[in-house]
């Protein structure tokens, strides 16, 4: 390491970081990969089907050939469209969903930046991914495309409020906007995790999180029973697989925020031998791994929202619900009752 | 000139070119885009003033909330430019007078005079440690946290004055009352009538 650092000099710093951003991103976006054939063989067995199994050894290569296949076929730019902005509209949803991972802490000490306000600079910059579905649905010229997107649009916002207070509450509980302190936070195995002291958080977290990635019950961004496919139906071959990706890229990113604010993160769920010997990284994975599992499952399971309904259920029932919980929480916090809730 | 100087440099050109093109260009879609463009970019440069709470307060509020609800009502806007710029000429000496009066308004105040660099001390750098949320929150909940409290106050007002105003009851809306509806049960929906799976056929009698 040291020699490698005098051979290229000022180089050394910029070069590394490159590397270690490597080392994030093409680990993710094999996960978004297989997450989408997980996706469809899960959904496949809930509805008694195999899913996909002809690609490779029980299908396990059907997301390079779906990959490919998405390569090879023609961008078609629609005539009447904003051609920039239409081009542009894929990159802008993308880039927010990796441009996150740089504060997420995947073990100790395993982090890219470890920045103090990391959890503001999450919220952020994820609030910036809806401007990709807005703009692709004014660009595209499209009806559809463009209903598609003004849904996007306030239920995303709508969301992010009661998603923004659940955080809050976290970091009450944590005393810090650090990620890694947050974690830290949360020592001492299951019982210790703020999922227990934050309940209602977390669940407000947790669908709030379903409606800001645009997943089923929520996705009536898309909603292809009423409006084709919503916001992307003008966009083909890569530049629809980028909107894709960013979809599922999201999906990770929030499963992976909700492990580390509520279910303790890297830390092995019970403080005991057999546990404590597996490795934090693989707490981390496999409880991001149940999450998703759960966003596979609601989506086989539900039927879509209502519009309305889902405006309601964000102003009406969760954004109170999280005020309330914030008072309980402060109030508790002035007790001698405190070392409940940190 | 150092990297910090470059970035900032790149940074302020972005700036002052976006803010022009918000007031230049044509579509309104684009030109609240570029008004996003110009927040963004400015919350890079207090990002290098070491303001990283209000840089990413910026972004989070205005990019992430205000603008979104601001696109969604310029894209539903039907403008027609050519009635826009209807008497152009005429409202542009007035128009110019006044821009020019705000300027030398500007310059007056906010000029090197009271604003220059010797007015100032140089803020002390911080070291990584330094968490700039905690120190605002720290101020603004002990020394200024009556006038914090106010302004709060005058927000709630304004949210509750703006929805009196608006909301009207309309008589005939179909709105469903979701606690009327998850109070449904089976009785008041199906009745199950008992009744033989088919007719019993007409008695004949056996013969022979």
């Amino acid at each position: 390491m040291t020699s490698l650092q005098e051979l290229m000099g000022s180089a050394f710093l910029p070069v590394w970081t490159l590397v270690k951003i490597l080392v994030i991103v093409v680990p993710l976006i094999l996960c978004v990969a297989y997450l989408t054939l997980a996706e469809r063989k899960v959904i496949g067995y809930m509805q008694l089907r195999i899913g996909p199994n002809r690609v490779g050894p029980l299908g396990l290569f059907q997301p390079f050939a779906d990959t490919l296949k998405l390569l090879v076929k023609e961008i078609i730019i629609p005539a009447g469209s904003s051609r920039f902005l239409f081009v542009l509209a894929p990159v802008l949803s993308i880039a927010p969903a990796l441009v996150a991972w740089a504060v997420i802490p995947f073990s100790p000490g395993l982090v890219l930046a470890n920045v103090n306000a990391g959890l503001l600079f999450i919220m952020a910059i994820t609030s910036m991914g809806v401007y990709g579905v807005i703009i692709a649905g004014w660009a595209s010229n499209s009806k559809y495309a463009f209903l598609g997107s003004l849904r996007s649009a306030a239920q995303i916002v709508s969301y992010e409020i009661a998603m923004g207070f659940a955080l809050v509450g976290v970091l009450m509980a944590a005393g810090s906007l650090n990620l890694v302190d947050i974690v830290n936070g949360q020592k001492g195995g299951i019982l210790y995790w703020y999922w227990l002291p934050l309940l209602p958080m977390f669940i407000v977290y947790f669908i709030a999180a379903v409606a800001e990635t645009n997943r089923a019950p929520f996705d009536v961004a898309e909603g292809e029973s009423e409006i084709v496919a919503g916001f992307h139906v003008e966009y083909s071959g890569m530049a629809f697989a980028v909107f894709f990706l960013a979809e599922y890229a999201n999906m990770i990113l929030v499963s992976t925020l909700a492990v580390i604010m509520f279910l303790g993160g890297w830390a092995a769920p019970f403080n005991v031998v057999p546990f404590t010997y597996l490795p934090p990284l693989f707490w981390l994975v496999s409880k991001v791994a149940c999450v998703l599992f759960m966003f596979l499952w609601l989506r086989a399971t539900f039927p879509r929202y209502r519009y309305d309904q889902i405006m309601r259920l964000g102003w009406k029932v969760f954004i109170p619900v999280t005020l309330v919980w914030l008072v309980v929480i402060g109030a508790i916090m002035q007790t001698r009752f405190g070392y409940l809730v940190h | 000139m150092t990297f910090e100087t470059g970035v900032f440099y790149f940074f302020s050109t972005v700036l002052l070119l976006s803010a022009t093109a918000v007031i230049t260009i044509r579509n309104p879609v684009q030109s609240a885009l570029f008004l996003v463009l110009s927040f963004f970019t400015a919350s890079g440069i207090w990002m290098m003033l070491e303001a990283e709470f209000l840089a990413i307060t910026l972004v989070l509020v205005y990019v992430g909330a205000v603008m979104v609800l601001f696109l969604f009502v310029v894209m539903m806007l039907d403008i027609n430019l050519a009635r826009l710029r209807e008497g152009f000429w005429s409202y542009l000496p007035l128009g110019g007078l006044i821009a020019l009066l705000l300027v030398v308004e500007m310059i007056l105040v906010l000029g090197s005079r009271n604003f220059g660099l010797d007015h100032f001390s140089q803020p002390v750098a911080h070291g990584p440690g330094y968490s700039n949320t905690a120190e605002l929150g720290m101020q603004l909940y002990t020394t200024y946290v009556y006038p914090f409290e106010l302004a709060a106050v005058i927000l709630l007002v304004a949210i509750v004055a703006a929805i009196t105003l608006t909301m009207r009851r309309r008589r005939g809306t179909k709105y469903q009352n979701p606690g009327q509806q998850i109070h449904v049960d089976r009785s008041t929906r199906l009745r199950i009538v008992k009744m033989d799976v088919e007719k019993s056929p007409p008695v004949t009698e056996a013969k022979g």
